[in-house]
C-alpha cells in the first residue's frame, strides 16, 4: 500500500514553510485569509521537520505577501522561508527576517500608552527576546509576550 | 557626561553620572545652606509643562532653576493650555524647545517624555508620566538613603501602601534592582505591584511580597511609605479599616532598627501619625528638601552650568 499521499503543486503563488509549529492558523488570519476567497490553500501542520523538530507550512495559489505581512509573520515565525513559485517552480526563495526593531506592526499593550494616541509616530519596540518572544516599548518600557503580540496581531 | 541628554527613566542615568549628581548636589546643599546667592544658569530658561497637576515636583523645579539664577515659564493648568484644542504633544514640545532651554514635563501618559525628547534637541526631563516613570524623585530618594544612612549598597528596605498605582515605587524599584538591594513589598492584596514592574526586577534582586508589615519591619534599613488614596476604594468604611492596619505610628517605629529612616514622598495623609514626626526615623521633611538641590545639580549638569 502506497504510504504517501501527495498535495497537488501549486502553479503561481506562494509557499511559506519552517512555520513554527501551531502557528499556522494565525498566519492564515494575518493574510486575511478565511477560505472564501476562492484561492487553494493547503496547509500542513505539524509536519516532522529535520531542523525544527516539528513546523507548520502553507501554500497559497494566487497569492503574493506585502511587506506588512512578512514583517508580522517574523514576529511569529522567525524561522519561516518563503518561496515565490512561478509556473510550478521556485523563482524566488528568502526568509523572513526579524530586526532588532519592531516599527509600526503592533500596538503597545499598555492602554495608557503614549503611542497609543494620535500623536505623530509610529508604535515602535526593542526586541528584548527573539525565544521566547519580548518585546519592550521604546515609549513607556512595557514588555509584550508572545501571548499579547499573537492578540495584537 | 549627562550633558544635553534626556532624563526619561533612572536608566538613563548610569552610576558614575550618579555620583556626579550626589557630589553636585552636596555642593548645592552647602550653597543654600549659606544663603549664597547663585548664578550659573542666568540667562537660560527652564519650561515647566505640567499636563496633570502637581504642586510640589512643579514648585521643587522651579525652585532650583531660580536658585540658579535662571528663569522659568510653563503652565500646569491643561485647560488654559493648548492641549484643550487638541494640539499633540510633538506639537507642544517643539513650541516650548523654541522658547526654552530645558523642559520639564509631567503627563498623564506613560511614555511622554520619551515621545517629547524625539521632537526635540533640548534635554527633556520627566517630572512624572502616568504611572510610569519619576526620574528626580528616585534620585532625591536615593540621595536622602546614602545622606541619612551613609550608603546605597546592600540595602534592606520596605516599601509599603499603594505599589499599584505609585509611580514614585515604581521609578524607585527599577533603581534598587540596580543597587543590589533586598526588597519588601508591602500592601494591601488589591494594591499590590502590578506584574510588569515586578518582573522587570525580580530575576535581579530579592523581592518579597505580604501584606503584613510586622514581618520585615525590625529589620528593614529603610520603611518608605506611600499614600493609599481613598478613591482607590468605593467604600469608605473598607478604606478606614485598611488605612489603620498601614499606618506608621510610634509603636511601630519603635520595633525599627534606630540606625532606620522612615521616607515618604508626600503629602501624606493618614499614613503616617504626626507623633512620628519627632522621632529621629523620621525623614520624609528632610527628603522633600533635598529635593531642590538635586534638582539644582541635575539642571546644571544638563545646561553644563559652570560652579
Ligand atoms: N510548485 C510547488 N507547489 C507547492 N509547493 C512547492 C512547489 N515548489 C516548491 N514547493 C515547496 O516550496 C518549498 C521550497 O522549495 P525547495 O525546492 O527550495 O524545497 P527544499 O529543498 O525543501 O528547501 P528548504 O531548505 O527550504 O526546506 C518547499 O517546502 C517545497 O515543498
Ligand atoms: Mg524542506
Ligand atoms: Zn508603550
Amino acid at each position: 500500500m502506497d504510504k504517501t499521499l501527495l498535495i497537488s503543486k501549486i502553479k503561481d503563488g506562494t509557499v511559506i514553510d519552517h512555520v513554527k509549529a501551531g502557528m499556522s492558523l494565525k498566519v492564515l488570519s494575518i493574510l486575511n485569509i478565511t477560505g472564501r476567497e476562492n484561492l487553494t490553500v493547503s496547509v500542513g501542520m505539524f509536519v516532522p521537520s529535520k531542523r525544527l523538530g516539528f513546523k507548520d507550512v502553507l501554500k497559497i495559489e494566487q497569492r503574493s505577501l506585502e511587506r506588512s505581512e512578512l514583517d508580522k509573520i517574523a514576529l511569529i515565525a522567525p524561522d519561516a522561508s518563503i518561496s515565490i513559485i512561478r509556473d510550478y517552480v521556485v523563482v524566488e526563495k528568502f526568509s523572513v527576517a526579524l530586526e532588532d526593531r519592531v516599527i509600526g506592526i503592533i500596538k503597545c499593550s499598555n492602554h495608557n500608552c503614549i503611542s497609543n494616541t494620535k500623536e505623530p509616530i509610529r508604535p515602535e519596540f526593542f526586541v528584548k527576546s527573539r525565544n521566547p518572544l519580548v518585546l519592550e516599548c521604546i515609549y513607556c518600557d512595557r514588555e509584550m509576550f508572545e501571548s499579547e503580540v499573537l492578540a495584537s496581531l | 557626561m549627562i550633558k544635553n541628554r534626556s532624563i526619561a527613566s533612572i536608566d538613563d542615568i548610569s552610576e558614575d553620572e550618579m555620583i556626579e549628581i550626589f557630589d553636585l548636589t552636596e555642593k548645592m546643599l552647602s550653597a543654600l545652606e549659606s544663603q549664597k546667592k547663585l548664578t550659573p544658569m542666568a540667562g537660560k530658561i527652564m519650561a515647566t509643562l505640567f499636563f496633570e497637576p502637581s504642586t510640589r515636583t512643579r514648585l521643587s523645579f522651579e525652585s532650583a532653576m531660580n536658585r540658579l539664577g535662571g528663569d522659568v515659564i510653563g503652565f500646569s493648568d491643561v485647560k488654559s493650555s493648548s492641549v484643550s484644542k487638541g494640539e499633540t504633544l510633538a506639537d507642544t514640545i517643539r513650541m516650548a524647545e523654541s522658547y526654552s532651554d530645558i523642559i520639564v514635563i509631567r503627563h498623564p501618559l506613560e511614555g511622554a517624555a520619551r515621545l517629547a525628547a524625539k521632537f526635540t534637541a533640548k534635554p527633556i526631563v520627566n517630572a512624572g508620566d502616568g504611572s510610569g516613570q519619576h526620574p528626580t524623585q528616585t534620585l532625591l530618594d536615593l540621595f536622602t538613603i546614602k545622606k541619612e544612612i551613609g550608603r546605597l549598597e546592600k540595602l534592606d528596605i520596605t516599601l509599603v501602601g499603594d505599589l499599584k498605582y505609585g509611580r514614585t515605587v515604581h521609578s524607585l524599584l527599577i533603581a534598587l534592582a540596580r543597587l543590589n538591594a533586598t526588597v519588601h513589598l508591602v500592601s494591601p492584596p488589591t494594591l499590590r505591584i502590578p506584574h510588569h514592574v515586578l518582573s522587570a526586577v525580580s530575576e535581579k534582586i530579592d523581592v518579597t511580597e505580604s501584606d503584613d508589615l510586622s514581618k520585615v519591619i525590625r529589620d528593614t534599613d529603610v520603611l518608605y511609605v506611600t499614600r493609599i488614596q481613598k478613591e482607590r476604594f468605593p467604600d469608605s468604611e473598607e478604606y478606614q479599616k485598611l488605612i489603620g492596619s498601614y499606618s506608621i505610628d510610634p509603636d511601630v517605629v519603635s520595633r525599627m532598627k534606630k540606625t532606620s529612616i522612615i521616607m515618604h514622598p508626600l503629602p501624606r495623609v493618614d499614613e503616617i501619625r504626626p507623633e512620628v514626626d519627632t522621632l529621629p526615623q523620621a525623614k520624609y521633611f528632610r527628603q522633600a528638601f533635598y529635593g531642590v538641590p538635586v534638582r539644582m545639580a541635575l539642571i546644571m549638569l544638563l545646561l553644563g552650568g559652570e560652579f
